[in-house]
């Protein structure tokens, strides 16, 4: 037995794959979920072996909940129109649904996932997420878990990125959240009009510098509106020059 | 504001000639008189320098200020005014530096009545020639915007095709449609219906159309009916609008523009049930409109929502030249639109 997962903020669009499921009595439907933050709370509570999972949905999108989920499961994805989500498809050659589907082409996906369920799929996930997050409507705000709540976080009351082992931590007016990405992962996504690489382990946000002062030689720090300091090396006060226009 | 006529190359050309004629025309015509050379030419270089300033001064007032052709009496008065005006300072003047020439203070004043009505003559050219100038810039722009505002709706036209034809509207009108068809194969073939009855409108809809709000609001019911199927018990609305609002002519698709925006804000920006209220009456004749839809001010705008307000705004200031007929109040966790639309005789063409 398989337990799955649907989550899509219409309910017909719901009811449509449930009915579809019927003809696959070895899957179990656990739970449907209205939105990602059910989604999320669901996929943690019942580890379900397959999500059906919609794109466009209320609040956080379909990837930004996966990228909250420490152990993703298997997804089909499922959308009705959404160029970016299906260039990231293309781009990665991972399975999707385009609404509306019929059972033939359902049943095509579920086979297909069944064959390839013993091949680890978490390297193309995250590559997926990775592409995802590119989009525009995603580099404008960070998702990120803060205990069992979700934030969204609007890039622009960002102060700067601090690099921390496996984590980055996002500091803002509200203290710091840990998001399990990368610095080279937001040195990319983030516009980078606004935000630069100041250091090895720091990105600020240009629009938070009141001003850059000297620190022991060839070092510097930029000191923000809020009052802390941020470190800048050699190769960071070139940068931040360029982007300041000095 | 308008530009400045100084800033045409032919017409400084021409003015610049017409002064130096007179400056000359002035000298020979005093020595002619009487007068010598030296007090002549002094004449006539302040009296004219300062004549040069007062139509400087005069043209500048119209930049701001515009008579209308009708208007003569007061373009008369104004030019009289000016005239008087430069009349007090020349003789001021000129009585001032000239003194010391014999009988001249007799003639200035014995000319004061032909120094008058020349200057007179001047003046009132000088100000039918901007009156012409300012006027004809205000038509141009006046064309300039009626285009701009033909431009728009096809634009707007174009952009609410793409949006009605909006892959992702319809594309889940349809999932929902074959989800019904198995369950609830009546609703579904209601569904349909209404999914053509609409697409048919939007392909209808002719650029520029005033239509009563009730026509809009007809159309409209066809959008939000095919939404609340969509999306079940989320999508609630409340409509309340009064009769004499139902009448009023207003610029087609800009409700619709409007409500798909705050559908699209409150069902995507916020979870739960999403309640969207509409509200139109006439108030002081002016058709007033308001459109609330719940918002989580931790959220940012939804992508493309921008757009829809942006383009509204744009249109009632193209349509009657005024940027106040629409305004946004955000306030705990209610985000509402409220737009007017003047009667249709205010209407700018």
């Amino acid at each position: 037995m398989s337990k799955v997962i649907i989550i899509d903020d219409e309910p017909l669009a719901r009811s449509i794959v449930k009915e579809y499921l019927n003809k696959h009595p070895e899957m179990e439907l656990v739970q449907e979920c209205n939105d990602g933050f059910e989604g999320l709370k669901a996929i943690q509570q019942h580890e379900p072996d397959l999500i059906f999972l919609d794109i466009q949905m209320p609040k956080i999108n379909g990837f930004e909940m996966l990228e909250l989920v420490d152990q993703p499961p298997a997804v089909i994805f499922t959308t009705a129109f959404d160029e970016y989500a299906i260039r990231a498809f293309e781009a990665h050659a991972i399975d999707y649904l385009l609404k509306p589907f019929n059972q033939e082409r359902f049943d095509k996906a579920v086979a297909k996932w069944r064959d390839q369920k013993n091949t680890t799929t978490d390297k193309k996930t995250e590559d997926l997420l990775e592409t995802a997050s590119l989009s525009p409507s995603q580099s404008q705000r960070i998702v990120v878990k803060n205990g069992s709540k979700i934030k969204i976080i609007p890039v622009q009351d960002v102060f700067y990125l601090e690099a921390a082992d496996d984590y980055v931590k996002i500091h803002t007016q509200e203290g710091y959240f840990l998001k399990n990405k990368t610095m080279n992962h937001f040195e990319e996504v983030l516009d980078k009009q606004h935000f630069v690489r100041s250091h090895r382990s720091y990105i600020v946000n240009v629009q938070q510098i009141t001003r850059i002062d000297p620190y022991e030689k060839d070092n510097h720090v930029a000191i923000l509106r809020s009052g802390i300091k941020v470190p800048v090396s050699r190769g960071g006060y070139g940068k931040l020059k360029a982007v300041l226009g000095l | 504001m308008h530009v400045s006529l100084f800033s045409v190359r032919r017409f400084l050309i021409i003015f610049s000639i017409a002064w130096l004629v007179l400056i000359t025309d002035h000298a020979l015509v005093l020595q002619w008189f009487g007068l010598p050379w030296t007090a002549a030419i002094s004449d006539s270089l302040i009296s004219n320098a300062l004549l040069l300033l007062i139509a400087i001064l005069l043209l500048n007032t119209f930049r701001y200020y515009v008579p209308d052709m009708g208007q003569y009496m007061s373009v008369l008065g104004m030019v009289v005014v000016f005239t008087l005006f430069w009349l007090l300072i020349s003789q001021w003047l000129l009585g001032l530096i000239l003194i010391d020439y014999a009988n001249y203070k007799i003639f200035l004043h014995k000319s004061l009545i032909i120094r008058f009505s020349i200057a007179f003559l001047i003046l009132g050219i000088i100000a039918m020639i901007g009156i012409i100038w300012f006027n004809w810039q205000d038509q141009q722009k006046n064309e300039e915007r009626k285009s701009d505002a033909e431009k728009l709706a096809k634009e707007a036209e174009l952009f609410k095709l793409r949006q009605q034809l909006q892959p992702h509207f319809l594309f889940n009108s349809l999932n929902s449609i074959n989800a019904l068809i198995g369950a609830r194969p009546e609703e579904a073939r209601k569904m349909v219906q209404q999914l053509s009855d609409f697409l048919r409108g939007s392909i209808r809809k002719e650029e520029n159309q005033f239509i009563t709000f009730a026509e809009e609001l007809e159309y409209l019911q066809l959008y939000l009916e095919i939404e609340k199927v969509r999306f079940g018990y989320r999508l609630k609305t409340a409509t309340d609008v009064t009769p004499e609002a139902l009448t009023w002519k207003m610029p087609s698709l800009l409700l619709q523009t409007l409500m798909e925006n705050a559908i699209k804000f409150g069902l995507y920006g916020t979870t739960g049930e999403v309640l969207i209220s509409l509200q139109a009456k006439v108030d002081d004749n002016y058709l007033v409109v308001s459109i609330e839809n719940p918002y989580d001010p931790d959220m940012q705008t939804p992508k493309g929502t921008g757009f829809g307000l942006k383009s509204v705004r744009r249109r009632l200031y193209l349509l009657f030249g005024r940027n106040d007929l629409i305004e946004i109040h955000q306030q705990a966790g209610s985000f509402v639109v409220i737009f007017r639309v003047p009667a249709e005789e205010k209407i700018a063409f």
